[in-house]
């Protein structure tokens, strides 16, 4: 591996297990995101059920997106060329911790202590808000989901609906508390919670001189970036201020605008369940007497590349449609997994990013049911690559009970004399279940299984001894 | 399709904890007029060493059970999970971890390799196995048969070919159930979130059995509602299509 | 910064080491789908709530006068390159705080998406601020501008450097799901398409 340096603490929480414990038992947020989950759910497949080619979009995105990570220095020099070609400065940071810096640095030359953000997920990555902080500036988010989060100063559990875990009545607390200038009497109707984000933000788009933004795609033949959005929010950051800094990872480019085609579908039926989302943004350079900045950000992307068996996780568009699909997602949501990334995508992106020891507990987070690769547009197999990665853990970890108990398997089950004495042997649970025709509560770690269900009472007979006496 | 000589890979789960799975199998073949035989050799698919992080660990199960089926016509198992490592997971694991070799031999057993609806309904192309089932049931979809195998409506097909069979319908079927292998021990927590939504669907449908063409699924979603006292009764896929009216299967709630 | 630069191309270099080739892209996608459905395109629009009103070119000055009588305006902006066939110079305003909404044309437009694509380097479309702040924002689309799908309307893009693709009026869903039309970009979206 040829990632050095701290995993970005963005990319990392408590285990798995626990912080999914945790998180199960919020009633409130287990009813809201079956509720979001399941409305985005039917959205995405009635409106990719309408296209008739979508699985031929698919296998073509799938392929743009490996096309680019198999030649990606090719492509990051073309793309760094036209970029500058046209007036855009160009930076590089080799992980978290600079990409922040070099941004901040940027920032604080404008002389201004307040910028505008577009919801962006490389800048949550890099934790860009904590590092501008720490040099005075406040970043004020500006996508309503962000801006929810933000002001409750509090952790997206989405990639796409950042605040899915607040219902309305917190939403309008949060903006009667936190909101310079709001109503008192705020109601909590979504439209009036919307018109007051609107008013306060309004002031600010008008008024802060720089913005930061991410992109969605970056085009290499030309320059041109891309931003896929909702709201205006993303508009207004792009065009209104004087400094513009896009945050980009390495892995979002594409070859050739062309190349849009596919992913213009795919991105806003997979992502929010429409036909085509209401703003997509495109500027070649600066106009209109910007200035403008790209910062290409690897932190731990090129690692992940390095694995032919992983790199398939850089095609991901965010597009969040294996999260809403997910049912371990749709119970535990976003925060249990520790990442800016959460849900399937999240589970093989966030170890890769971070290198799998310092996050073992994710590859583990799935049930492999597979839906995450059926809804995914650019056909990231994450069940596979979730196998691999726990490959990845098994061979970094010291021996321990589990390895122990599945290398003496392993020897049992290799070979069918000394597992049919096994499962002979097995046949002493019967004792466990003496009195009924199961097995209740057991001692660790088999309670893990019997907290919750009863186990089988092994038979008096294997079917191998059956057949043998048929 | 007549007289198929078909070998029987009966599963590890299935011989050791849930034999009358295997022996519904075996019925259910014998009477639509094909040969079993259950090769001595077999143990188990190897998947949850691959699942759960020791794919060279699973090395030698995957070449014992591909020694075990060689010479075997068309293998058939009573699991969708099961058949679906066969076909997607063995020749890769091979080729890493166990040689060229291996991999070639393991791609031909594969290829041989059939889920009992597919066999049912693909090869023998049938549906109506001449069962009898007068109860009312749901059926789960597992989901290494539903997106890895592909197996569709092959089992409903089967199902509603039934005598006597009261099939109902399960909201939200095709959402796992949670069981996942070592996930269900790994992320006990959530893996019981899951199992209770699917118990409240289950429950929800009246149904005295649920059905599945798993016994690892019905393991767990069974164990559940025995715990809960649901009365509903896991029931193999096999076992439905074994009972008959000649010999019906005793459906008593345990 | 040129460290940066050097170690990240390094690392690329050093993954790709065992060099994979790169694969043929499979387009078997509808590539070229020729011109746009007119009834389509407005049955997408509306789903997407925009207003839509359909009229011939002769008649285009009246339909566009008559949707602003409707949303009670006098005056509008309307971008440089508009002709004054379309926006007479007396209800033409150049004050953004007075007239209460913007009139362009556009560049292209999807019909199977509802989707209209600004070209702003074109003075009949304008700067980008000139369609973002109004509150309502009137576009005139020509038959011939209606496209079928999102290749033909990418294809008519290349080269367009500064776009913005407009769907329907800005919308937020972040609050329980429940959609809520006109956030931050103009909250009514009023699409005249000359037949
Ligand atoms: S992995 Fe696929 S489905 Fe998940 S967010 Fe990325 S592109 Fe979307």
């Amino acid at each position: 591996m040829t990632f050095l340096g701290m995993p970005s603490r963005n990319l990392v929480g408590e285990p798995f297990p626990r912080a999914a414990r945790a998180a199960l038992g919020n009633a409130q947020l287990r009813r809201n995101l079956a509720k979001a989950t399941g409305t985005i759910r039917a959205k995405r497949a009635s409106v990719v059920a309408e296209v008739p080619d979508w699985a031929g979009l698919r296998a073509a995105g799938a392929a743009i997106k490996d096309a680019v990570l198999a030649d990606l220095d090719t492509h990051l020099l073309r793309l760094e060329e036209a970029l500058t070609a046209r007036g855009t400065t160009v930076h590089w940071a080799r992980d978290a911790e600079e990409a922040a810096r070099v941004v901040t640095e940027l920032v604080t030359a404008t002389g201004t202590t307040e910028v505008i953000k577009v919801k962006s997920m490389a800048t949550a990555e890099i934790g860009l808000n904590d590092a501008l902080a720490a040099a005075g500036v406040r970043a004020v988010e500006t996508d309503l989901a962000e801006l929810i989060v933000q002001l409750g100063d509090d952790r997206p559990s989405h990639i796409l609906v950042p605040a899915i875990h607040r219902g309305r009545a917190e939403i309008r607390d949060l903006f009667r508390r936190e909101m310079p200038g709001v109503d008192p009497d705020l109601p909590d109707d979504p439209a009036a919670l919307a018109e007051a984000a609107r008013r306060y933000l309004r002031h600010k788009f008008t008024t802060v001189d720089v913005a930061i933004s991410g992109a969605n795609f970056a085009v290499a033949d030309s320059g041109a970036l891309v931003v896929v959005e909702s709201e205006g929010n993303g508009r207004m950051c792009l065009t209104l201020p004087r400094t513009l800094i896009s945050v980009v990872g390495i892995e979002k480019l594409v070859p050739t605008w062309q190349d849009l085609e596919v992913f213009l579908q795919l991105l806003p039926r997979s992502s929010t369940g429409e036909r085509m989302n209401p703003y997509t943004s495109v500027w070649t350079g600066p106009t209109e007497g910007q200035t403008s900045h790209v910062v290409l950000v690897d932190n731990g992307r090129t690692a992940t590349l390095a694995d032919p068996r992983g790199r398939a996780a850089l095609r991901c568009i965010r597009c969040s449609a294996c999260l809403n699909s997910c049912p371990v997602y749709e119970r535990t949501g976003g925060h249990a997994y520790g990442s800016v990334y959460p849900g399937p995508i999240g589970a093989v992106l966030s170890p890769q990013l971070t290198g799998v020891r310092h996050n073992k507990t994710l590859p583990f987070a799935s049930s492999l049911c597979g839906v995450c690769y059926d809804v995914c547009p650019v056909a990231i197999d994450i069940p596979s690559m979730l196998v691999h990665l726990r490959g990845e853990v098994a061979r970094t970890t010291a021996p321990n009970a589990e390895s122990a108990a599945m290398r003496a398997l392993a020897w049992a089950m290799s070979d069918s004399r000394r597992w049919a004495r096994a499962l002979r042997a097995g046949r002493l649970g019967r004792a466990l279940g003496r009195r009924r025709d199961r097995i209740g509560r057991l001692p660790p770690p088999l309670s893990a299984w019997t907290d919750a269900r009863d186990l089988p009472r092994p038979p008096r007979q294997t079917f191998r001894d059956w057949w043998e006496t048929r | 399709m007549s007289g198929v000589r078909v070998a029987l890979f009966v599963t590890c789960l299935v011989d050791g904890l849930f034999p009358d799975v295997g022996k519904a199998t075996v019925t259910l073949l014998e009477r639509l007029g094909h040969e079993v035989v259950v090769p001595r050799g077999q143990t188990c698919c190897g998947q949850m060493h691959v699942n759960t992080g020791y794919a060279r660990q699973a090395v030698p199960i995957i070449r014992n059970h591909v020694e075990a089926f060689a010479d075997a016509d068309v293998v058939v198992t009573p699991s969708g999970s099961c058949a679906g490592s066969i076909r997607h997971q063995h020749a890769d694991v091979a080729a890493e971890h166990g040689g060229r070799r291996l991999a070639a031999a393991a791609e031909e057993v594969a290829g041989k390799t059939y889920e009992l609806s597919e066999f049912l309904v693909d090869v023998l192309g049938v549906t109506d196995v001449g069962a009898y089932f007068p109860h009312r049931v749901t059926y789960h979809p597992t989901c290494h048969s539903l997106r890895i195998l592909r197996v569709g409506d092959r089992p409903l097909r089967l199902l509603r070919e039934v005598r006597g069979i009261d099939l109902v319908e399960l909201p939200s079927a095709d959402t796992c159930c949670g069981f996942g292998g070592t996930f269900a021990l790994k992320n006990a927590d959530t893996s019981t979130a899951m199992l209770a939504d699917k118990m409240t669907n289950i429950v929800g449908t009246g149904a005295r059995v649920v059905t599945a063409g798993d016994a690892s699924c019905l393991m767990h979603i069974g164990g559940g509602l025995s715990r809960l006292r649901a009365g509903v009764r896991p029931v193999h896929l096999a076992q439905v299509l074994a009972s008959t009216a000649a010999a019906p299967m005793a459906v008593a709630v345990r | 910064m040129s460290t940066a630069r050097a170690e990240v191309l390094r690392r690329v270099r050093a993954a790709l080491a065992h060099r994979p080739p790169a694969p043929d892209v499979p387009r078997d996608y509808r590539r070229s789908g020729g011109p746009g459905d007119l009834d389509l395109f407005a049955d997408r629009l509306r789903d997407y709530r925009a207003r839509v009103r359909l009229t011939t070119p002769d008649e285009v000055t009246a339909a566009v006068v008559a949707a602003l009588r409707e949303r009670g305006l006098r005056q509008v902006v309307a971008a440089p390159g508009v002709p004054a066939a379309w926006v007479p110079d007396d209800i033409r305003s150049d004050d953004h705080h007075t007239a209460g909404g913007v009139v362009t044309a556009c560049h292209v437009a999807i019909a199977e998406t509802g989707t209209i694509v600004l070209d702003h380097d074109a003075r009949d479309q304008g700067a980008r601020a000139l369609t973002l702040l109004p509150d309502y924002h009137l576009v005139v689309v020509r038959r011939e501008q209606v496209v079928a799908g999102v290749p033909d309307a990418v294809a008519a893009l290349a080269g367009v450097r500064t776009q913005t693709w407009v769907s329907g009026p800005s919308a937020t869903s972040d609050i329980e799901l429940e959609r809520v039309e006109g956030v931050h970009g103009p909250r009514t979206l009023e699409v005249v398409v000359v037949r």
